[in-house]
């Protein structure tokens, strides 16, 4: 009888330990939201949604989401035109072409992109590639966009890589043999009939790769600069979402301000675009594996 | 030219340019280490590890920052292991296949997906306001922990779900109860994976900077952290710190600062990647 009980009690804690995971969504939300209610009661939806400028800080306020949006759509965007030919090539590469003992070896080696800490990335971004690229466009402002989204983009090259070169490694091998055999070379099988079979899973991984962009922070603090404006020039000062967050949280704004209560709804914006990519991978996903089962 | 030729460039030419992609990576890798290397390492000696903030870039070190991120690294663990690994066997073992199992992995996975800066504002409102934590090492060791958590969780998963069905089995035809088959068996088996997802997990935590200065971790402590409700900094804020500045010398100091957060950061991983090997070699069922 003591062993029931026992096992109820420890099967009753881990259910427990569970149940965290959805308190953190509840505690995410509810928090985002609450906060979120309060600056709308002070700002309108509708300033929020079609002002052109954001300056919550200065004395002449503006409450615009867009300039903060355009910049993390332009950081993104440069990251993923980065990310996502130089991490399918890879993808296809260690899987087509490759030695076997290559694609063992490699595959980790470019797991350590995604290991290193971002602020040094924000580091070398702004002391190495901005002097780099100023040297061959002397007009390109100290803090840009460019040289933030390029780093952001070598960073989730793995991402990338390595979750593509998963979905090719599912493909049934008979496809492979299937067109070798009709005398297709390498690159055609690659093209013609390995990413299309595996097009499911390489979209699933592009798909993470901007929602882990649209999220990452310290890069884009450190080398593109505080000064949302509604461009897509990438070579000017911008400010993100995230980096806004981080600039109010620098500084010293009052518990229950205005202006405290922009960074959450800042941050509920950050939320629903990453919680929609993620929704939509976690969809392709499910469909993906119904399809091979 | 026949179209079986230029078929046959046209492969070999894409066989280069992967090659070049995939090194391109790697150089990339190689150029920023090399110049973190050639910028800081000379600046590194024990007085900058040991001595505390300054305003003069030459005597300022890097101990405060070094102690906060010791500290973070301690609690956080304390409290995600139990709970993240807990979490892991109950779903893996226990809740299997019922809708509310399905709807938490659902959950579990999207919380994967949510930006760290977003766990820093949860953290601000739930540790730092309503349980009145302050900026704190605790706070910002909760607020890590939670972060972290999905990571444990599916790495606990993958570890157990590698022990094959007969040693469960065989426990449980002997007259184990269930968790006693978990706690003899199980997870004997597979505490090596479980302990490999922990450390990297751990060892993200350590790098991570936006989550913590949403909480209010400072970017200037005059001295080191010496409980878990003092205000702190940790080594990537104080770097953050010292990249903004527009001075030569605080670059130096950030550079060497990284150089000692990397060593930190790759001495985890390879940690966590020995122990995986080794304990895959050992077992063979």
């Amino acid at each position: 009888m003591r062993t029931r009980t026992q096992e109820n009690i420890i099967e009753a804690l881990l259910k427990l330990a569970t149940s965290i995971t959805i308190l953190t969504t509840v505690g995410i939300i509810g928090v985002l939201l609450y906060e979120t209610i309060a600056f709308f009661k002070e700002v309108s939806i509708i300033e929020f949604l079609t002002d052109l400028e954001w300056t919550p800080l200065f004395s002449q306020k503006h409450f615009g989401i867009l300039p903060l949006v355009s910049g993390t759509i332009l950081t993104t965007l440069i990251a993923i035109g980065v990310a996502l030919p130089l991490g399918l090539t890879i993808a296809i590469y260690l899987n087509m072409y490759a030695p076997k003992g290559f694609r063992k070896s490699f595959k980790p080696m470019l797991e350590v992109l995604a290991a290193i800490p971002t602020v040094v990335y924000g580091f070398f971004a702004l002391t190495v590639v901005t002097p780099f690229l100023r040297s061959i466009y002397p007009n390109l402002a100290g803090f840009n966009a460019l040289s933030a989204g390029i780093v952001m983009g070598i960073m989730i090259i793995p991402f990338v890589s390595s979750l593509s070169e998963d979905a090719l490694y599912a493909v049934p091998k008979t496809l492979k043999e299937a067109s070798f055999g009709m005398g297709a070379t390498r690159f055609q099988t690659s093209f013609k009939v390995m990413v299309p079979a595996a097009s499911s899973g390489i979209i699933v991984s592009v798909i993470l790769a901007i929602s882990r962009a649209i999220g990452e922070t310290m890069i884009v603090a450190i080398a593109a600069g505080q000064q949302p404006r509604l461009t897509f020039d990438p070579t000017v000062p911008i400010e993100t979402i995230t980096a806004y967050i981080v600039q109010v949280s620098m500084g010293d704004v009052p518990h229950g301000s205005l202006e405290y209560r922009t960074i959450f709804a800042a941050g509920i914006t950050l939320f629903i675009f990453t919680f929609l990519l993620n929704t939509l991978s976690f969809w392709i996903k499910k469909k993906y594996q119904e399809k091979y089962d | 030219m026949t179209n079986a030729l230029k078929n046959k460039l046209i492969d070999n030419a894409f066989k280069v340019f992967g090659i070049i992609c995939t090194l391109f990576g790697l150089v990339i890798l190689g150029i920023l280490i090399f110049n973190i290397a050639e910028v800081g390492l000379t600046r590194i000696d024990w007085n900058f590890i040991t001595s505390l903030p300054s305003r003069k870039a030459e005597k300022a070190g890097i101990y405060t920052a070094l102690m906060g991120t010791v500290w973070i690294l301690f609690l956080t663990a304390i409290i995600a292991f139990p709970i993240g690994v807990g979490a892991g066997i109950y779903l893996e073992e226990y809740g299997k296949k019922s809708k509310w199992a399905n709807f938490l992995e659902i959950n579990i996975s999207n919380l994967a997906g949510v930006p760290s800066i977003i766990y820093g504002l949860l953290g601000l409102e739930i540790f730092v306001r309503a349980f009145n934590m302050g900026g704190s090492i605790l706070a910002g060791s909760f607020t890590l922990a939670l972060l972290i958590l999905p990571i444990i969780i599916v790495s606990t998963r993958e570890a157990l779900k590698a022990v094959p069905s007969s040693i469960k089995d065989a426990s449980v035809a002997l007259g184990a109860s269930k968790w006693q088959t978990i706690w003899n068996q199980t997870l004997p088996a597979s505490i090596g994976g479980v302990l490999t997802g922990v450390i990297l997990a751990i060892s993200r935590a350590i790098g991570e900077t936006a989550p913590l200065i949403v909480v209010g971790a400072l970017a200037y402590v005059p001295f080191a952290p010496s409980s878990p409700m003092d205000e702190f900094t940790v080594m990537p804020i104080q770097i953050f710190n010292w990249v903004s500045r527009p001075q030569h010398e605080f670059a130096v100091n950030a550079a060497a600062a990284i150089i000692i957060l990397l060593l930190i950061t790759f001495m985890m991983n390879g940690v966590a990647v020995y122990y995986r090997n080794k304990w895959q070699k050992k077992i063979k069922w």
